[in-house]
Parts: C-alpha cells; structure tokens; sequence
C-alpha cells in the first residue's frame, strides 16, 4: 500500500484527471500501475520519459500519468512515436495500444516500426473485444465469438499479434497477462531497456463485453481464466500445435540483437559543423 | 562583417522548395514517394543527414504527417510532402495539427484528380481540399507559388507562419509550377528573415500549454525540455487535459480561429499588375497567373484596360483585398485548372456590382495566354 501510494504521488496527475474513464474490473488499470512501478524501478527521469497512445479505452492511459504524454489518431501511435525518437532519441519513447488500434486500423503501422526496428517499447493491451465502441469483434476476437458486430458469430480467425510482430523483424518480442503480474514488471523491464522495437502483448480483461461473451461475468472469473489458460514459453516449446490451441503462451518470445534505425541512421555521413 | 554572397541558380520548383525549407531551418522530412512530389523527398533524403537532420520513408503518407508531428512536438520544425491522393490521406493529422496546435508544413503538388486520376497532369483541383479537407471545423493558412523563386519564399514563409501561429501551413502547388527550371538568384541567410515558434517564458510547474497569452497562440515546450504535458486530438482544457465543458469547448474552437483571423489585415499576400485604371482583372494563381500576366500584358499592348492580382495566399481567403478589387474593377476573369474553386470564393465575397467570369480547365492540359486574352477581349467594356 506504502509502495502503491508513493507511485500515486509521484507518478499520476494530481490536477482534474480523475475519476479514470476504465469500468470497474478493467484491466488496463493493472498495466498502467506495473508500468509506473517499473519506470520509477528502472530510474528514467519523467522528463525523458515520452507516452504515447492510440484511441480506444488504452488511449487515455497517458493523460492519468505525469510523464511527456500524447494521445494521438486511431491506431497512429507508432507513427508519432518514430518522430519523436528518430528527431530526439535521448527520449525513452513508449507507446500503448489496443488490440483494434495496433493491429487493425495501426496493422500497418506496426509491421513498418518492427521491421524498421525503431527503438520504441510498445504494449498492445488486448482485451480481444473493441470496448469503448461498444463490444465490437476486433482482430483477436476468438472465432465464433458473438459480439455486437458479429451477432451470428464472428467468422473470422484471429491475429497472433506475437507471431505478427515477430515475422515482422522486431527486436523484442513477449507476453504476459495482467493476471501474472511479477511476469508482467519483468517484460515492462526488459521492453523499456531493449535498443530497438520491443513489442509486449499484454493480455487483459474487458468484463463488460468481452467477459460477458465468453460467458465470464466477473473480473475475478476472467483473470482466473488468464491463470488457468497460460503457459510458460518454455513450458509451451515442448507441446504440439494442438495441444496449444486456445491457449496464452506467455514469457520472452523473441530477444534477438539488431541495430535499430536511429543506429544505422547515425552511421549516415554529416557535414562537420563550420561553428 | 561578413561578405554576403548571393549565387546565381537554375532550380526546378520542387528543388527550391526544398532549399527554402532548409534556410527556414526544417530539420526532420518523412514522406511517401509520389509524382510529382518526389524530388522534394528525394532532395531531402540526401541533404538532411548532412545538415544534421533526419529523413525518413514512411509506409504511407498517414505515417509521414503522423512522424512529422511527433518530430515537431521535440522542437524540431518538420515537413513533408505529396500529392492529391497522398494529400487525402493525411487530412486525418492535418485535423490533428490543427486541434493540438502542432506546427508542420505539408506539401501538395497538385495532380489532376479525383483519386488516382491524371498522373501526372497538372491541376489546382485541391484549394477546396486544402480548405475543408479534415473533418469539423479548423482554421487552414495554404499559400501557392507561381514561381521558382516563390516555391523557395514560400516555403520559408510557410515555417514562418506555421511557427508563429502553430497551425499546420499547406503549400499547394501546382504540377507545372513544381517541375518548372527558373534562373534565380538564391538568397543568402541574411536576406531571411526566420520565426521560431513561441517558447515558455515560466518555469514548468508555471507552464500553461493551451492558454492564451493575449496573442492566441500558446508558447510551445519542446518534449524533453522538462515541461511535462498532455497532447490531445480532443477538445482539451487549457492544460491539455480532455473535455466536454461548454465553457472550455467553445474557447477552444473560437481561439483556434480568432488566432489566425485577428491577423487577417497582415495576411494580405498578393501582387498586383496593371490593376490602377483596369476594366477586367484577372484574379489568378500559380501557373494560370504566369499565363495571365502574359495575357494582360498583351491586351495592354493592345489598348485593353486589364490588370492581374496574383494571388499568394489561398486561405484563409483574401476577402478585404478581393472586394476592393469587386469594387473598382467593372468584370473580373478568374481562369483556373479546376471546375471553380476560388471562382467560388470571388463570387461569394462579390458585393454585387461586378460581373465575375469564369475559365475553367479540366482536360490536365495549361490554360494559355491566348485563351485568356481572348476572354478578355471578349468581354472587355
């Protein structure tokens, strides 16, 4: 408690902000909390610090927290995100999204940060569902799953926002859910200090929609379906494709070393200052 | 005292572009290639390392105006450029410059559209784009160059006026104007004059990033400087921080307007030809206003009353300087490479008197001289 009340008073905006627009149960509260507990851990200075969100319930993140913040356009972050980091790259650049901002209308947008491997720590906060729209099916939305833009069932399969990422050239490449929250510092930790694009899927719970259609009517039921449905990377390498199915591989999936592109771009040749 | 020395140039319009906005200190490009765009970027991928700047190649022209943003909220003035169909898709960040008072320059060298259209035949198709193109009501300043030498002033006084009023500054130029060669006489640093945005004067815990100082325009702290505050495409109090009060909604939309329209009497950027004792003007810009003047002088060669405004600034639209012209001249011609955009405008601020006619092009080729001093010998008293 002495621990979460020092992170309040120095971490979250004490003018105006609050009560936060997330539903009582929303997961997204849980990340915002590891991510100023590992910054305040980690010792970036909240001046250097730079947040940057999307739209959607993830996209007012940055206005609660005292940092350099900036909601941005639907699914736009990492756009505004590599301008700030190739323009003043002594800025720690951090980027949050939903999974309908990062990987449906921003889809794009995050292959291109990823294989440009633009030094930005990203979370994609999942909640499989579009809430603050209304409960629309999104990307990740399980098959089948009806939801008000799929009243007969959604008929599409679902991204691996991991494996998208992955394929894509990113640096660093992992998944928690807010269930597992001593995981969840360690990946924050390990994305912040990462030098090039690190990309966290943080799996999490919308209990007003997509709780509602998966038939888990509490936070406490969807968290416990976090922990009873996640399997360590390691635990998972030694499991078939069918065995996984359904299930939430959680841990480092890819931590490679590459130049990232403010790297490469100082390599680039300078006229010598005439001063 | 330093020897000033001023050097004798042959510059293609995109490439004087480009030198304007290096001598108005543009520091970060991100674009997406497309005729006839594309010397700008390609110009800029080369200069900007060496001048210590940044260039990047974005996977769309919503990622370049996206970078560009984010780039000028550390402080750095930044631009890009396009065309009509690169132009469309960044109307979302130009909304977003606008609403979060975010200086940059946009570039669009007009092609004939809609959609993919005449690639790449030379338009002024996008003045009512450039006007209204974000969704909701915004504020716009689009300047258009006639020349090779305006491309380079133009531009530096797009950054200057995009810094002083932090407001997203369009430079719409046509094809023709942008992949025309000029002789010039390129201006050394001294003959610019440069504006910087304005910057806090208090120290952070002081520091009120949507206020009004008395000017309208809010000093802007760079990321990083130790002025911690919240950015927002949403209606915002003056910290930054989202609303939906009426009494911090409506400041807002008014001071983003009255910002720019208290300046009105100094935005007057046109030049005139002939115009004193003128029977006919013409009312022209970019490379219509080169035929026109041609126009003009031929029909004064032979005896005709006509003159020329050429236009410098499109938007916010030139009414007082308009209607002067409505009021002393008898008829008034406005060619133009499109159905009637800024026709639309003379005729709307017309107080009555004047006979406003039209030349309108479409086809993707020039209006010429000749067809313009035809008109007006056609119509003149």
């Amino acid at each position: 408690m002495k621990e979460a009340l020092h992170l309040v008073h120095k971490y979250l905006r004490s003018s105006k902000r609050f009560p936060h627009i997330w539903c009582a149960g929303c997961g997204i509260g849980i990340f915002m909390q590891a991510l100023i507990r590992v910054i305040d851990q980690s010792g970036y200075s909240k001046d250097d610090v730079v947040l940057i969100s999307g739209i959607g319930c993830s996209g007012r993140l940055p206005v609660y927290v005292d940092f350099n913040t900036l909601h941005t356009t639907h699914g736009r972050a990492l756009t505004f995100a590599t301008g700030i980091k190739l323009a003043k790259p002594r800025l720690k650049v951090i980027t949050v999204m939903g999974d309908g901002d990062a990987i449906a209308i921003g889809g794009n947008h995050l292959i291109h940060a990823a294989r440009r491997n633009v030094e930005i720590a990203s979370f994609v906060i999942n909640n499989q569902v579009y809430g603050m729209t209304g409960g629309q099916c999104s990307p990740t939305t399980p098959y089948g799953l009806r939801t008000t833009s799929s009243p007969y069932g959604n008929l599409e399969p679902n991204f691996d926002i991991c494996r998208v990422v992955e394929a894509a050239g990113a640096a660093f490449v992992a998944r928690a859910t807010v269930y597992h929250t001593r995981l969840l510092d360690q990946l924050i930790g390990k994305a912040l200090d990462k030098k090039g694009f690190a990309m966290v899927e943080v799996i999490s719970q919308c209990v007003v929609y997509s709780g509602r259609y998966l038939g888990l009517d509490s936070p406490v039921e969807m968290m416990m379906w976090q922990k009873d449905n996640s399997i360590p990377v390691a635990k998972a390498s030694k499991l078939s494709e069918a065995e996984l199915k359904g299930k939430i591989v959680t841990g480092v999936l890819v931590d490679r070393e590459k130049p990232s592109y403010h790297e490469e771009y100082e390599k680039l040749p300078r006229k010598k200052s005439k001063v | 005292m330093r020897k000033i020395t001023r050097k004798q140039v042959l510059l293609q319009g995109n490439e004087a572009c480009v030198k304007g906005a290096l001598m108005a200190g543009c520091r970060f490009y991100a674009g997406y290639p497309i005729t006839p765009a594309t010397e700008i970027m390609e110009i800029m991928a080369k200069e900007l390392p060496e001048a210590g700047g940044v260039f990047i190649q974005m996977e769309d022209e919503i990622a370049s105006l996206g970078a560009v943003i984010g780039a000028s909220l550390t402080g750095v003035k930044s631009m890009t450029a396009t065309s009509g169909p690169g132009f469309s898709l960044m109307q979302e960040h130009i909304g977003f410059a606008c609403m979060a008072e975010v200086p940059c320059v946009i570039v669009d060298v007009m092609r004939a559209g809609p959609s993919t259209g005449l690639p790449t035949q030379p338009s002024q198709g996008d003045v009512m784009q450039a006007r209204w193109g974000t969704h909701g009501d915004h504020p716009i300043i689009a300047l258009a160059p006639s020349s090779v030498y305006e491309c380079l002033e133009l531009t530096v006084q797009a950054f200057n006026l995009s810094e002083r009023y932090r407001t997203p500054l369009i430079l719409l130029i046509d094809e023709v104007v942008a992949h025309m060669r000029e002789g010039m006489v390129l201006p050394s640093g001294e003959d610019i004059e440069i504006e910087e945005r304005p910057q806090p004067t208090v120290p952070p815990e002081w520091y009120i990033p949507y206020g009004d100082p008395g000017t309208g325009v809010p000093p802007m702290s760079a990321f990083g400087d130790g002025y911690r505050y919240h950015v927002t495409g949403l209606y915002h109090d003056i910290r930054g921080y989202p609303t939906v009060r009426k009494d911090e909604v409506e400041p807002l939309i008014q001071r983003l307007f009255s910002k720019i329209s208290k300046d009105f009497d100094r935005l007057q950027w046109f030049d005139s030809f002939y115009t004193e004792d003128a029977l006919i003007t013409v009312i022209a810009y970019g490379c219509v206003a080169r035929a026109a003047l041609q126009a003009v002088r031929e029909g004064r060669e032979r005896g005709l009353k006509v003159g020329l405004i050429k236009l410098k600034l499109i938007w916010p639209f030139m009414r007082r300087t308009i209607t002067k012209v409505l009021e002393n001249s008898p008829k008034v011609l406005v060619p133009e490479m499109n159905i009637g955009q800024v026709s639309r405008e003379v005729k709307r601020v017309n107080p009555g008197r004047c006979e406003v006619v039209t030349l309108n092009k479409v086809d993707g080729s020039l209006i010429t001289p000749v067809e313009i001093l035809k008109i007006l010998e056609e119509i003149h008293p």
